[in-house]
Formats: C-alpha cells, structure tokens, sequence
C-alpha cells in the first residue's frame, strides 16, 4: 500500500522538478516547484517522519516559494518570460544524463538489505535536538539572524546612491 | 518498501537540479534549481533514517540533519534573493550569462 502512495508522491515530486527546468514561463516554474515541495512532505510522510512533512510544507510550500513569487515580481518577470535557456542546454542535458547513471549505478550495486522502516517520535528527536545538537542548534539560530540581517542590508537603498 | 526507491528518486531529482542549474539563464531559476537539489538530499537522508537498523539514535540523527538543512537552505535563500534584487537595481537584468563584467 505505501508502495502505491510512494509513486504517486514520487510522480508529483519529479514532474514538479522537470516543470521547475523545462517551463517557458518563469511562473510556471515557480508554481513548479511548489508541486515538488508537497510531493517531497509526502515523502517525508512515507518515511515517517511526521514532523518534517510539517515542517517542509511550512518552510518550502509556504515561504520560499512565496520569496520565490515576490523576487520574480520585484525584477520584472515579463522582460525575461522567454528564452529562460541557454544555449549549451545540449551538454548540461548530457551531463545530467551521465551523473544520473552514475548514482544509479551505486545505487543498484550496493545493495541495501534493510526492509523494515521505523519511526522515531517528536518528543525524542526534541529530546535529541536540545541535548546532543544544542550548540549546533544555537549556531543555527545565529546563522538565520545574520543571513537576514544581511539580506536586508544588501537590499537597502543608499541615501547617497539615488542623488 | 525498500530503501532504494528513495535512494533511486533522490538520484534523479538531484540530476534535474544539476541539468536546470546548468541551463537555466535566470539566477532566479538557478536558485530553483538548487532548492531541487537540497530536496533531493533531504528524500535521501530520510530514507536512511527510517531503515536504520542502528536503533533510534542514528533515526534522530538523520532527522535532525534535515532539520539543519532546511534551516541552511532558508538563509541562503534570504541571501540569494538580496543579491538577485541588487544584481537587477544595478545591472537590470538577471541573465546569468549577460553578467560577465569579470570576464578578461
């Protein structure tokens, strides 16, 4: 049964990511890309990890392709809405192609015994994300406080510029 | 179900992340691109976390490595969207390949 769950989030996931690099419209892509999203919180689902399909429908559906939209909206999507590839898209495709055999070989060739999943409850990953991960976790927290504060420092519009 | 099937559908969305990073023209798209990619490893790390024979520790592990990432992924999001707004007020377009002011 979750074979058939799995296929259905694992068609959603990768024809958002062939919308996300073959749409002509930039829009597309991004709606795109929020298709891959919600077929990866079914991944996550399947994998049994409940809080993550949460936390990426929030984070991925929610706001980065909100970010996404908005970016699109500030540089004027209509100037660039053809013509999104460029001309050596044949040998991108070609090395595409070659890394995907080549991870599919690894993939076939180490063979995998383990057949039975396991779940992990909310309460021990917290456990575990506030005793062995704090410092990290912390480190984490200041990383976003300064990436944001550096993004808005970067946005923001000199006085002496617009004179 | 069996590891491999996510193992198998990691591998091809991180190959369609490669292949828009490589022929997308707009940073915008670019930036997509590696947001795939990010998934790709996250749909990895969540099939070895839910085979994991090793117990319940090394299934926090991984889960706590998705967190992380998704976190990393938010802030360099952030930051790639502030320059791509610069990058437009400044140069008024943001066509990877039109930016070639480094080039000799």
């Amino acid at each position: 049964m979750s074979v058939v769950f799995f296929t259905v989030a694992a068609i959603l996931v990768i024809s958002g990511g062939i919308g996300v690099v073959a749409a002509r419209n930039i829009v597309y892509a991004a709606l795109s890309l929020l298709i891959a999203m919600i077929g990866t919180a079914g991944i996550f689902l399947i994998g049994l990890a409940e809080f993550l399909a949460l936390v990426q429908l929030l984070i991925y559906g929610g706001a980065v392709v909100i970010v996404i939209l908005f970016s699109l909206m500030l540089t004027r999507i209509q100037d660039f809405e053809f013509l999104t590839t460029n001309k050596q898209w044949p040998i991108a495709l070609i090395v595409a192609m070659c890394l995907l055999g080549l991870l599919a070989i690894s993939v076939l060739v180490g063979d995998s015994t383990a057949t039975t999943m396991g779940s992990t409850d909310i309460s021990e990953l917290g456990l575990s994300l506030f005793s062995d991960w704090a410092i990290p976790f912390e480190l984490a927290s200041l990383v976003l406080l300064i990436a944001l504060i550096g993004a808005v420092v970067i946005v923001r519009r000199d006085n002496e510029e617009d004179k | 179900m069996e590891l491999i099937y996510f193992q198998l559908l990691a591998a091809i969305l991180f190959c369609i992340g490669v292949y828009g990073v490589l022929a997308r023209r707009s940073a915008v798209l670019i930036l997509m691109s590696i947001e795939l990619m990010l998934n790709a490893v996250n749909i990895n790390l969540i099939g070895y976390a839910a085979f994991s024979s090793f117990g319940s520790a090394h299934r926090n592990l991984g889960q706590v490595l998705i967190i992380f990432i998704i976190t990393i992924a938010a802030a360099e999001l952030a930051l790639a969207m502030a320059i791509i707004l610069r990058l437009y007020r400044n140069k008024n377009n943001v066509n990877v390949d039109e930016l070639d002011i480094l080039k000799g």
